[in-house]
């Protein structure tokens, strides 16, 4: 197996809106993009049809559409979340993953529908790096594919500022290796990337590489989360079929709601689950919090907990009856949050590791309210229960702690001026023109979207200005 | 390069010939620890379809170890069956086998030792203060009238507390083992984990909760 997260991500494919690239000039917060969404759209396009991505036109401003796959139906809960958006004016369209749900060439097969995305497709009908963009690459012939290689740091020219390859450490082995390269192109993740950066220090770059601004490593920021559960009485005693579907939401729900209405600056999508699904390891956990509070099949009450025949009937019961829905938004990107080298610690193989500094606003701490607000307007709608107590002010309304969506962007910004950014508008470092970050560390804000699809559109976007800047001799 | 030949190899650098490359010989070093970690465990591992290498010999190593003892399991195995008793659908926890189960999750997750084996413990104490025999001696009705005080957080004593905490362990534990075994995913029907084709939610499911696709 080859690659990180696109091994085992939801597969969550959206692509940024226009209002994405100039929140600043929107809120005036922040920094705007030195880009807009009419520069990524092409790339945007070919990702697409490359990869698969399958869902619903929607002929939303700040949700632009992709080149569809048709979409799977709603399962019944999510149907239900439909209704209740309906009753709401919250919208619940399709989802936008990128699973196959046709062919779309000889290479992949299409989903056969096991629910199991996040252990990687045998039939490669969903995407991971892997298995869509690394596997036909080493296919041409034309790529060194070198596995457990722990990059330690770029190396450069002291007299001309420019990077000469990377040092690696095999992690098998343990033993030193140097690649001498014209070009070095991270794509390490936001964080790894600005790690390396970082201890690529050298007395021509006492602060790392490209980072003469002092911005590599800042800017850090995750999406935020709040999720919340309720228990849907109405589903208890289900007919039984094969709900499966993809290893996802068939569902979801872009921000649909004004900013400038709101004491908040940022949106948010919400993601939906629930289901009969697999039972897995936790499944049945604390029924002696539910079996108490619904009638039993003679209609009446008994106590909570218990045992035996009864209580595996509750199993019965109660399976496929629980939703859950997450909010995934918007942070506002500071360089108070910021990850940097920690001094006195190295990994095992001695590499300098990163530490990491971040507090969540008042932003997106109110962001997180409206979450919960919603989710509660939306469990009331569906006549459901919400489990346990509503998040307040005293847990941050369940807002979860930076870094836990892993949606980490921004450590190596991209913009126009050079004292302010750490890469050109082409994923090129300012200070070293033959250094590229192509993963979320160009990132200047995330948007209330799932990083991925724009992380590979500005990669293809570096690739192509790569090949143009060799061709033009600047490279 | 096969185990056994790492393991001959090794010789070259273990006698500390000087000449050799200390980069070398942290090499060797390291592949001499690969090869020990898994001649501990079988002479041929068997690597399960999603499994890494490193994952087997975890596992393997695991089942190797034993944590509860026959009493113990023998416990466990009673508990869970009067947690999860047969009935005319379906067979019993222990028939499913929950007693492995949890032996395999102590090991895997060691922080439920203790909660595991002190709630054990908890039980024999509490059957010989009442009946002066252990849990598993007593009769099915003396079985029960323990379980009856700790098996309803809502009304337990209070003095019963660390058995109800025990005993929702037991419970949530029991679960988990019996509805991921075969026995207990036919149980519960669920119908997939297999290659099909997904159109929608029946038609007559649809018109049960008056919804539709139009």
């Amino acid at each position: 197996m080859l690659g990180g997260r696109t091994n085992h991500w939801g597969r969550i494919s959206l692509r940024f809106g226009p209002n994405d690239f100039r929140r600043k000039s929107i809120d005036g917060l922040g920094e705007d993009w030195p880009i807009n969404y009419d520069t990524v759209k092409p790339y945007y396009d070919k990702v697409d049809k490359l990869i698969g991505v399958f869902g619903a036109p929607a002929n939303l401003p700040n949700d632009p559409d992709s080149i569809y796959l048709p979409p799977p139906k709603p399962r019944l809960h999510e149907l239900m979340f439909q209704k209740a958006g309906k009753a709401l004016d919250i919208p619940v369209i399709p989802s936008r993953l990128s699973i196959l749900t046709k062919p779309i060439n000889n290479e992949r097969g299409s989903c056969f529908y096991c629910h199991q995305c996040n252990r990687g497709c045998q039939a490669y009908a969903d995407f991971s790096a892997s298995s869509v963009l690394v596997i036909p690459a080493v296919k041409t012939g034309n790529v060194t594919l070198i596995t457990n290689a722990m990059a330690r740091e770029v190396l450069t020219d002291q007299s001309t500022g420019l990077a000469t390859g990377v040092s690696y450490v095999d992690k098998e082995k343990l033993s030193e290796h140097t690649i001498k390269a014209k070009i070095v192109v991270l794509a390490a993740s936001a964080c790894e990337s600005a790690r390396l950066l970082l201890n690529s220090k050298s007395a021509r770059f006492p602060n790392g590489l490209a980072n003469s601004s002092g911005v590599v490593g800042k800017y850090l920021h995750d999406s935020t989360g709040a999720s919340r559960g309720a228990f849907i009485p109405k589903l208890m005693d289900r007919e039984r079929y094969n709900e499966d579907g993809v290893g996802g939401m068939h569902v979801y729900t872009p921000w649909w709601l004004d900013n400038k209405k709101l004491d908040f600056p940022r949106g948010y999508h919400i993601e939906y689950g629930g289901g009969m699904g697999m039972p897995g390891y936790g499944f049945g956990w604390g029924m002696e919090n539910q079996n108490g509070k619904y009638a039993g099949p003679d209609g009446k009450m008994k106590e909570a907990g218990g045992y035996g025949a009864s209580l595996k009937n509750d199993y019965r019961r109660f399976y496929g009856a629980n939703i859950g829905m997450s909010g995934r938004g918007e942070a506002v990107a500071t360089a108070d949050n910021y990850c940097e080298i920690d001094k006195n610690t190295v990994d095992k193989y001695g590499i300098p590791v990163l530490r990491f500094n971040y507090k969540w606003s008042d932003y997106e701490i109110k962001q997180a309210k409206h979450m919960q607000d919603t989710f509660e307007e939306i469990i009331h709608a569906m006549g459901g229960v919400a489990t346990g107590s509503k998040p307040g002010p005293e847990n941050n309304y369940g807002l979860a702690a930076p870094g836990r969506i892993i949606h980490e962007v921004g450590t190596v910004r991209m913009g126009n001026d050079p004292k302010s950014s750490a890469l050109n508008k082409f994923s090129q470092a300012h200070d070293a023109k033959n250094v590229f970050v192509v993963d979320g560390g160009s990132f200047v804000s995330q948007a209330d979207k799932n990083p991925t699809w724009t992380i590979l559109a500005l990669s293809w976007r570096a690739s192509d200005y790569i090949i143009d800047q060799v061709k033009q001799k600047n490279l | 390069m096969k185990r056994r030949d790492t393991l001959k190899a090794l010789t070259l650098s273990s006698f500390g010939i000087a000449a050799v490359n200390p980069q070398e010989l942290l090499a060797e070093q390291r592949e001499l620890e690969l090869a020990l970690a898994e001649s501990n465990v079988e002479d041929t591992i068997e690597i399960p379809g999603g499994r890494t290498k490193e994952e087997a010999i975890h596992d393997a190593q695991l089942m190797k170890m034993t944590f509860f003892t026959p009493a113990e399991m023998a416990t466990l195995a009673v508990l869970s069956d009067i947690i999860i008793p047969a009935d005319e659908k379906s067979g019993s926890a222990s028939q499913s086998g929950v007693p492995d189960f949890i032996e395999f999750m102590v090991k895997d997750q060691p922080n439920w030792q203790t909660p595991f084996r002190g709630g054990l413990s908890w039980l024999d104490l509490e059957s010989r203060k009442r009946f002066d025999k252990v849990f598993t001696s007593l009769s099915k009705e003396q079985q029960l009238k323990i379980v009856d005080d700790i098996a309803y957080p809502q009304k337990a004593k209070p003095e019963m507390s660390q058995g109800v905490a025990f005993f929702n362990i037991m419970r949530n534990f029991t679960a988990t083992g019996f509805y991921t075994s075969e026995i207990g995913i036919k149980d519960l029907g669920y119908m997939g984990n297999r290659p099909n084709q997904w159109d929608g939610v029946p038609e007559k499911v649809l018109k049960q909760y008056g919804l539709s696709y139009s």
